[in-house]
């Protein structure tokens, strides 16, 4: 039996349907603020002047965003190939030692201009290669990516955690973290670009990796929509038999595939180390490999609707700060609640109001092409 | 005049933009059986799922046995008496025949009584209609005609007056067909109702009374069938006249271009698929490999294509000799002129999800005319898409259409474009018409025999015995994974069907 195939217009898809998605989950947090007592409407209020009213506030938004940017490519490359990389996080931290053999070594040496390439390069590398290993096992072991990846992230912080605390902590001090990083260790802001609008950044972290991040996500469509390459990714993620008929080798690709997956990751680990902090602290990632997960699905694993995706999620970071800071009732806990709200909506429930939302444009459809009802005179006989 | 079994009036069902049912009238008489043809997406499968609960019609009303009847789910039409047997069995294969029959219908918690009960009442319908299996038998262990009398029977189980029956014919073979319609002809006999969804025009005329025809949505008539003919049905069901018998000139057989010899195929559980096969196909000529699905003509093709390795024996093409041990590459071969239609082209031969112009070049966007080094030359793509699409009239003629939207013969055309197009040496073809429309079907015959009079070997492989019969010059029959004999062309459909279903020389002499 054939099925009948019904979907939406591009534009339901892509636009009103997650904006459906993300206002049911805005409401069901205002629920939960109301139940602790708070008003809804100016935390939402908070919540939007906290990421956008200020240039620290945008600042701060878009730092986060650039994690989330990073890391939801990661998990969008994985998925055109039909691979699920949950290992955004540990290949992110781990990533983190590249950043650090860079800052670390040349940091007192070469200017930042010089030392920004060679760490893009460095972290992308220990990434890939971080990536490299659950890779190979699910070529040519068929040991489940999900299950591989996930482990790989507890083997990462625990080998980051070894050498913190070992090997890279600075002398003299008890904090797990490596000395600051000299000048050239560090990447210049971008106060400037936020000046260009009339925004005055003071203290907010923003930093040239946004702007990598950006031509990352464009390199990424170019990568997936534009190379054979990406013809061959994509072939493989539709559909394995096909790739198989057409010639494709399924091990070269998914090993390539996850490699740059885990590069992408790995750079993420540029904008808090080299960006920010100056220096790898202990859990430097701090769940940005988790939040693209919700960053690629909310995208549809295109890189636009990631970087708009990252934005949203910069905001909920920046602004849900904000709230507990204003609000004594709501905590910090009261934040991730919010942002699980909007994965679970955004991401888990993605296709939960996709057949009404079918049912009801089908109706306006049919009011549109037929002013009366069919009126049955002719049979079949 | 009695009551009609199924009066559908006025029914009307839309998905989105596509109007799969259009006013649909039916009136299906008692005791009689009542055929349904058309093309792919003509709508009787959509019509048949709403009279079977599956889809809810915007418009129209159903009346069974007279009185209106609301259809909310499969379970209501089965308490109305209406029984369905899928394409596709619903059956859990590691139960026993029992065991499935009863399934849904236990009775109780506790399962004795509803098992001596079922057993008594299986018997009773076995004795009846001559339904005869085996109740302890495992569905897994019954060969498919078996298992679709065990469709049939758990319909019956459930007090089922009216039999829709999808397809049925597709996985059986000739003999195995006719004994079902021996069954059919039996319980219209015994004053059941039966609806035959078919494409099958032969067999409309062997078993039907009646014959309904649907195109493009519509019912646009129907007829007695002892007063009408195939090519009035086929002429109805494509709204133009069709040329039903393939015309074709003398083969001219050249030097042997692809050779098989004591090709030995096991598949991933060990089991013999291939067992020791030697054929060669010339240049010039069409061999086609008959058998019932799944006796091994698959996993033959495949391997000769590279996408499938072997245990032993040797394939050469052009005499050259084809690696299928181990690193045999799709891609190379394509290099070597061996081209491959194959028979699932939803997962295989196609990548539903991309564009047209993504699908016109799939196995061969390795060739630097659609690159731009690491690039794809995307204008270059379409512009060459777009040439296939004139050529071979694939409709809707856009390469950015989602190839998912495309209709199942078009689907065909995009890989046959693809294939053809590269001028192969060899061609091998797997179920060339497989859910495809009798007007494309007729057109793609034609490119197979323009391949075979340009010079080409075209290895077909087919489960309709009509088109291995009429395209072929050589015919192979497999069964359980050998080829148990050889005929030419005009073999009669009897003997090839003795050897379809493993009935060796020897005993089909006696």
């Amino acid at each position: 039996m054939s099925q009948p195939f019904a979907k939406l217009p591009a534009w339901a898809d892509y636009g009103l349907l997650p904006l459906i998605n993300l206002i049911v989950a805005f409401f069901v947090a205002g629920l939960v603020v109301l139940l602790v007592g708070e008003s809804p409407l100016d935390a939402a209020v908070l919540m939007v002047k906290g990421a956008f009213g200020s240039g620290d506030g945008v600042g701060y938004t878009l730092y986060y965003a650039t994690n989330f940017i990073f890391t939801g490519l990661c998990v969008a490359v994985a998925f055109h190939c039909g691979l699920f990389n949950i290992g955004g996080e540990g290949q992110a931290y781990i990533g983190g030692l590249g950043v650090a053999l860079v800052g670390l070594g040349l940091g007192g040496v070469l200017p930042w201009w010089i030392n920004f390439p060679l760490a893009i390069i460095a972290s992308a590398v220990v990434g890939g290669l971080w990536a490299l290993i659950p890779a190979w096992l699910q070529a040519k072991r068929g040991s489940h990516v999900v299950i591989t990846t996930i482990m790989f992230n507890f083997i990462a912080a625990s080998i980051m955690v070894y050498l913190l605390v070992g090997y890279l902590k600075a002398g003299g001090t008890q904090a797990p973290e490596t000395r600051v990083f000299g000048e050239g260790g560090q990447l210049p802001g971008l106060g400037w670009l936020l000046g260009l609008v009339g925004l005055n950044m003071r203290s907010a972290p923003l930093n040239v990796s946004f702007l990598l991040a950006l031509v990352s996500a464009f390199l990424v469509w170019v990568l997936i929509w534009r190379t054979k390459l990406g013809y061959e990714i994509r072939t493989m993620g539709y559909s394995p038999k096909a790739a198989r008929y057409a010639g494709i080798k399924e091990v070269r690709i998914i090993v390539i595939t996850m490699m740059i997956s885990g590069a992408l990751a790995g750079m993420m680990a540029l904008n808090p180390i080299m960006g920010a902090q100056h220096r790898v602290q202990l859990d430097f990632v701090a769940g940005a490999g988790f939040v693209g997960i919700a960053v690629a699905l909310m995208g549809r694993s295109h890189p636009a609707g990631i970087v708009l995706a990252a934005i949203l999620f910069g905001m909920l970071y920046q602004g849900g700060a904000e709230i507990a800071f204003d609000m004594p009732n709501i905590s910090r806990d009261m934040i991730v609640i919010i942002q699980g709200l909007v994965i679970l909506f955004a991401g888990a429930l993605e296709h939960m109001f996709r057949p009404t939302l079918l049912r009801i444009l089908q109706r306006l459809a049919r009011v549109k092409h037929q002013p009366t009802p069919a009126v049955a005179t002719e049979g079949g006989q | 005049m009695a009551e009609p079994a199924i009066e559908l009036v006025g029914i009307d069902k839309r998905f989105g933009a596509v109007h799969a049912n259009r006013d649909i009238h039916l009136r299906v008489e008692k005791g009689t059986i009542h055929g349904i043809i058309g093309e792919n997406g003509a709508g009787k499968s959509t019509l048949m799922s709403i009279l079977y609960g599956f889809y809810q019609a915007d418009n129209g009303e159903i009346h069974i046995n007279g009185s209106q009847a609301k259809i909310t789910d499969p379970n209501a039409a089965i308490a109305l008496g209406i029984g369905m047997v899928h394409q596709h069995f619903m059956l859990v294969e590691n139960f026993t025949v029992l065991e499935n029959v009863m399934l849904g219908v236990e009775g109780a918690p506790l399962l004795k009584r509803g098992i001596a009960k079922a057993r008594a009442e299986l018997k009773r319908l076995e004795q009846e209609y001559e339904l005869d299996v085996d109740p302890d038998a495992l569905i897994e262990e019954l060969p498919v005609g078996l298992q679709q009398r065990v469709e049939i029977l758990k319909a019956l189980y459930r007090g089922a007056e009216i039999l829709v029956l999808d397809e049925p014919t597709g996985v059986l073979t000739p003999p195995e067909a006719d004994h079902l319609f021996r069954i059919l002809e039996q319980l219209k006999a015994q004053g059941k109702t039966i609806v035959l969804i078919t494409h099958k025009l032969r067999e409309i005329m062997a078993v039907t009374d009646n014959v309904s025809v649907m195109r493009q949505g519509s019912m646009v008539a129907t007829r007695k069938t002892s007063e009408t003919t195939v090519e009035e049905l086929a002429e109805l069901m494509v709204g133009r006249r069709v040329l039903l018998r393939v015309q074709k000139g003398e083969a001219n057989p050249g030097e042997v271009k692809l050779s098989v010899e004591n090709l030995t195929v096991r598949d991933s559980r060990g089991v013999v698929m291939v067992d020791n096969a030697s054929f060669t196909v010339r240049a010039g000529e069409i061999v086609g490999i008959a058998g019932v699905a799944g006796n091994g003509q698959s996993q033959l093709i495949e391997t000769v294509a590279g996408i499938r390795t072997a245990v032993s024996g040797r394939v050469l093409l052009d005499g050259q000799v084809i690696d299928i041990t181990g690193a045999a590459d799709p891609g190379e071969l394509r290099d070597r002129g061996l081209a491959h239609v194959p028979e699932d082209r939803h997962h295989m031969g196609l990548v539903l999800a991309f564009e047209e112009y993504e699908n016109s070049i799939l196995g061969y966007h390795d060739d630097p005319l659609y690159l731009n080094g690491p690039f794809l030359d995307i204008d270059a793509i379409k512009a060459d898409a777009r040439k296939k699409i004139e050529k071979y009239d694939i409709r809707p003629s856009d390469p950015r259409l989602k190839t998912a939207n495309f209709s199942g013969g078009n689907q065909q055309k995009i890989v046959l474009a693809r294939e053809i197009e590269r001028d192969p040496g060899v061609l091998i073809i797997g179920q060339p018409t497989r859910g495809v429309d009798v007007g494309a079907i007729e057109f793609i015959h034609k490119r197979i025999i323009e391949m075979r009079d340009a010079g080409k070997a075209v290895l077909l492989v087919s489960v309709e015995l009509d088109e291995i019969r009429s395209l072929s010059d050589r015919i192979l029959v497999m069964f359980a994974g050998r080829i148990v004999g050889e005929r030419d062309a005009e073999a009669s459909e009897g003997e090839l069907g003795l050897l379809m279903a493993g009935v060796e020389n020897q005993e089909a002499a006696e």
